[in-house]
């Protein structure tokens, strides 16, 4: 992958509703913490990714003209990338091919979104042309038709599949109550998860994620700034991104390849060749339970259809084999753009061992995760302590 | 601790009762942009809806793979050849998968309760997105039985055709 690339730094917002500030200043709150963390000054960055969901969601086009003060990328060269929801995923790769090609030493990365300023279902409903899928926007339409395939190809029990749900969604809330930074923070039992009001069947209330405000910074590096800089930097291990077919209908979303062939590529690249037992944390993009239980499939995680069954036993529980989202995942935070960022910022404190209350103990290697579009998009990034 | 969240159904948005940030003298300031857009449906796309206020479901056919696509395509995104072959698909398919919308949220395109497909059309070698109904939809239980039993589906034609795609009204169980 050429040059050796290491995450320095990370900072993330205190996510939720935030009406107490503007939105320039949400993204600085994120900027500040990462430069802090890094330990050192806008001077030593060679440029600036951002990214974030559409113009339609933030109500400004280009809103990275309007944080440009914010990002501090003021007489720097300044990228926007985005994919929907795996925006946070490609802005993160977006850096990582600038320092592996030697181009720059070291990058910030940006991602946010302010959700309470605008409308997000609304915003979903642009990301598909107006003539011909319409029909299926909205994120809890797509997302509940696809686990609804997925759980018709393997012929998989509806009681059981909504179990094996609800222990991800109340997983996820237990995270969010130990990170003090997520959104959402409170203590579910299965039962409140499986008795919530129906949103879009068979996906209820607490098995879909929140709409917040948030913006997350994660500064990456060569091996010779992050060795000279940084006690103990998080190494990118392997990446991975595809994408798929505009209309749905085209291939299949219970075998979805895109996430299937981008952990492929990432696993190899990070010469893993059993996730399961190889990785000590996972950070899947899980905006919604049903959803999160295909990704472990398709991201090589447990065998195909059997999902519920290893949810059940335990094994991606906290203190199982593979704890899924120990930060609460999107589940309890979900600042769109900046979601999939978060996931790689979080696997860099698990493998740098500065999580605090969620830390996995002893965590060495971590996925981070997010997918986009409807249904289009998957991305991979893979962090060790190790070089 | 369900009481602990608020859930505004007009908005559906979540929200924690008993959390507030810092309670603020700052306002907000409300802004609303519209803007017009003319889509350019092109040859193909204006042949498939015409065909739509026919009563017909039009696809192509790719020379190369001889797969058969609805919505037609001016190309095949396998193969990237060009699709001439029209092909009128019969109006019934089979149920891949299939949602319940049962929430309001701005800009969505009927009134909920309504189900979505994704319907394969006999002949046809992708699935369709489309709403099926004709029957009762207020209890989602009672769908959910429904539909255990439903896997076949037949396209009902809207009384008053515009020459889009809600000139089918919905696929209804066969």
């Amino acid at each position: 992958m050429g040059r050796a690339v290491a995450v320095i730094g990370t900072g993330q917002t205190k996510h939720g509703r935030r009406d107490d500030l503007s939105y320039p200043d949400l993204v600085r709150e994120a900027v500040k913490k990462a430069f802090e963390d890094a330990g050192i000054t806008p001077k030593d960055v060679d440029g600036v990714v951002y990214g974030s969901m559409p113009s339609m969601m933030e109500g400004v086009a280009y809103n990275h003209f309007y944080f440009a003060d914010a990002l501090r990328t003021v007489g720097k060269p300044l990228f926007r990338t985005e994919t929907c929801g795996s925006t946070g995923q490609s802005v993160a790769h977006t850096a990582i091919h600038w320092v592996a090609s030697g181009m720059a030493d070291i990058v910030l990365v940006v991602a946010s979104e302010k959700e309470h300023e605008g409308d997000a279902q609304a915003t979903m409903m642009t990301i598909l042309e107006p003539f011909l899928m319409v029909t299926i926007g909205g994120a809890p339409v797509a997302f509940s038709l696809q686990s609804r395939e997925w759980m018709g190809y393997y012929h998989i029990d509806e009681d059981k599949a909504r179990e094996a749900a609800s222990i991800v969604s109340v997983d996820s809330h237990d995270g969010g109550l130990n990170n003090p930074l997520a959104h959402i923070r409170v203590k579910l039992t299965k039962e409140d998860v499986s008795k919530a009001p129906i949103i879009t069947y068979p996906v209820r209330l607490y098995d879909v994620c929140p709409v917040s405000d948030g913006a997350c910074a994660v500064i990456f590096a060569s091996e010779e700034k992050a060795k000279k800089i940084c006690k103990k930097p998080a190494w990118v291990k392997g990446i991975g991104f595809r994408g798929e077919e505009y209309f749905i209908g085209d291939s299949s979303k219970a075998v979805w390849q895109s996430t299937i062939e981008a952990s492929k590529e990432a696993y190899k690249e990070a010469g893993i060749t059993n996730p399961l037992k190889e990785l000590d944390v996972a950070e899947v993009y899980n905006p919604f339970s049903y959803q999160e239980l295909m990704f472990l499939e398709c991201l090589g995680l447990c065998p195909p259809g059997e999902a519920p069954d290893y949810v059940i036993k335990g094994t991606f529980s906290p203190g199982g084999e593979l704890p899924c989202d120990p930060s609460g995942g999107v589940l309890c935070c979900n600042p769109i753009g900046a979601a999939g960022l978060i996931r790689v910022a979080e696997a860099a404190l698990q493998v740098t061992g500065k999580a605090g209350e969620h830390q996995v103990e002893g965590a060495k290697l971590a996925l981070s995760h997010a997918m986009g579009g409807a249904m289009q998009f998957n991305g991979i990034t893979i962090l060790g302590s190790e070089l | 601790m369900a009481e602990r969240y608020k859930v505004d159904k007009d908005l559906v948005r979540m929200e924690i009762v008993d959390f507030t940030f810092p309670q603020k003298e700052y306002k907000t300031s409300r802004h609303d942009t519209v803007l017009p857009y003319n889509w350019a449906l092109g040859p193909t796309w204006t042949k498939f809806f015409d065909g739509l206020k026919e009563g017909k479901i039009f696809g192509t056919r790719c020379k190369k793979c001889n797969k058969i696509l609805v919505p037609a395509r001016t190309f095949c995104p396998s193969c990237y050849e060009d699709m001439e072959e029209w092909v009128e698909l019969p109006q019934e398919g089979s149920i891949e998968t299939w949602c319940l919308v049962n929430y309001k949220y701005y800009g969505q395109v009927k009134e909920p309760p309504y189900i979505i497909g994704q319907i394969r059309l006999d002949k046809a070698d992708c699935s369709l997105t489309h709403f099926i109904g004709g029957f009762d939809l207020s209890d989602p239980d009672k769908v959910r039985k429904k539909m255990k039993t439903v896997s076949r589906v037949k396209a009902v034609w809207s009384k008053e055709k515009h020459a889009d795609i809600y000139d089918i009204a919905y696929f209804k169980p066969v």
